[in-house]
């Protein structure tokens, strides 16, 4: 299975190929459009601010690249933040992939959310073999408010949608390669979809 | 709901791990690795580890054993000691670190703080704060709490979030060691000053220390050392006692 990590130099991508490798596979960091199209999956990461995020992906071209993607494609954290219409953070337009904006938490509580939250109302095949609830590490300012096309449900001051799939695509809010056991599980279902 | 986490730290020199630790099923108590392994397993929420390495080397087995830790543990680590440029935040976190704690470069230049969070985003910026009360005053001290300075605590935590720090890691040197429990007040005026989670450090000596300052000192985390590496605690018994006590935790 060839599995490639969009490396757009934003952030931590080390821990994702770390994980990847934890069960069994290995993974490629590439800018390279052919081997981002030719992949049995793509994995869209992101750490970081959206609007520097977002024009590195201009200048390499990715941006028009990635909703034109037909393979299994999973954001992580900012990488899903990324796929939605636009991101209040630095005024930015996103990938259009997911039909919905993301917006900032407000100040009634602490900002940013770090730790492990809950997650429910698990809705898809992503989430095969993961209980109700389960804990999963989070660590946003932004976030995505609830929706059709919201897969996960997590609660912090207000109910939003901590995960999305639309089509082939999926993002996730928490990082599923830092959330111990469960985090494997949901990357294992990925890369077997 | 979001959990409040519990955080073993690591004291770090040349790549291995100092101020002692005692497990018994560990093969090599000075490998940090190994012992990062057993508190991810053992239900460890986070992990510090904090280089107190002073040779020239440091650099290159900081990375080495940040990337070794990387490929081993599924939990969250931060990286503190000695980070005084962008360049060495950079090269943590591609080496695989998720956040890095500064403390004496950001008093010493705290437009650090800015610059940090501009190219890497707050989420991964931790300012760590070492303070002690002079004359009825909160003095931020540095080099390990060694050298008064003439900052007020309150006051250097309200700049070090106005700059962009995402989190704050608060060491009371009046209790550091003491084992009689978090500086509970000073933490509780902190979250109520400040809009980012709060770590309280110094002091933890039984379960109840830990209860207090989540509910007294509202803290968002709590972190210690030896009496993890004593198993004078056990996390997974910690944890239990805490949701006793209604406070939420991921068990």
């Amino acid at each position: 299975m060839k599995i490639v990590i969009i490396n757009y130099g934003a952030g931590n991508i080390q821990s994702i190929k770390f994980a990847i490798q934890r069960l069994g596979y290995e993974a490629i960091l590439s800018d390279d459009a052919v081997a981002i199209k030719t992949a049995d999956k793509v994995i869209f990461p992101g750490v970081g601010e959206a609007s520097s995020a977002m024009k590195k992906l201009k200048i390499s071209g990715l941006d028009r690249l990635i909703p034109t993607l037909k393979q299994p494609v999973l954001g992580i954290c900012l990488g899903m933040q990324l796929m939605c219409n636009y991101c209040e953070e630095g005024n930015t337009q996103g990938l259009g992939i997911f039909d919905c904006d993301v917006v900032k938490f407000n100040n009634s509580v602490k900002v940013p959310q770090i730790g492990w939250n809950q997650i429910e109302n698990l809705k898809s095949d992503l989430f095969k073999g993961i209980k109700e609830k389960e804990y999963m590490y989070l660590v946003h300012s932004f976030y995505v408010p609830l929706n059709n096309e919201a897969i996960a449900i997590t609660d912090y001051g207000i109910k939003y949608a901590s995960a999305l799939q639309k089509d082939n695509f999926y993002g996730t809010q928490f990082h599923p390669e830092k959330s111990s056991k469960a985090g494997e599980q949901i990357l294992k279902n990925f890369l077997a979809l | 709901m979001l959990t409040k986490r519990i955080i073993p730290c690591l004291d770090i020199k040349n790549g291995r791990t100092v101020k002692g630790v005692n497990f018994v099923d560990l093969r090599d108590a000075g490998d940090p690795v190994e012992l990062a392994e057993i508190y991810a397993n053992n239900g460890a929420d986070e992990l510090v580890f904090l280089d107190i390495t002073a040779t020239e080397q440091k650099r290159k087995t900081l990375i080495k054993l940040v990337m070794d830790v990387a490929s081993t543990i599924n939990i969250p680590f931060t990286v503190g000691g000695g980070i005084s440029s962008v360049e060495d935040v950079e090269v943590l976190l591609n080496s695989g670190a998720d956040k890095v704690s500064i403390n004496s470069s950001a008093v010493k230049n705290p437009q650090l703080i800015n610059d940090l969070a501009a190219k890497f985003g707050s989420q991964c910026i931790v300012v760590a704060i070492d303070a002690k009360q002079i004359n009825n005053e909160w003095i931020v001290h540095l080099v390990g709490g060694k050298e008064p300075t003439k900052i007020k605590l309150f006051d250097w935590a309200k700049e070090v979030e106005q700059r962009g720090a995402g989190e704050i890691l608060f060491t009371s040197m009046d209790h550091d060691g003491t084992k009689n429990g978090f500086a509970n007040e000073e933490l509780a005026h902190l979250s109520e000053l400040v809009n980012i989670p709060i770590i309280a450090s110094g002091g933890a000596g039984n379960m109840q220390h830990f209860t207090d300052t989540f509910i007294k000192g509202n803290a968002d985390a709590a972190l210690a050392a030896s009496v993890f590496h004593f198993k004078e605690i056990e996390i997974i018994d910690l944890k239990k006692e805490l949701q006793k006590n209604n406070i939420p935790v991921r068990l």
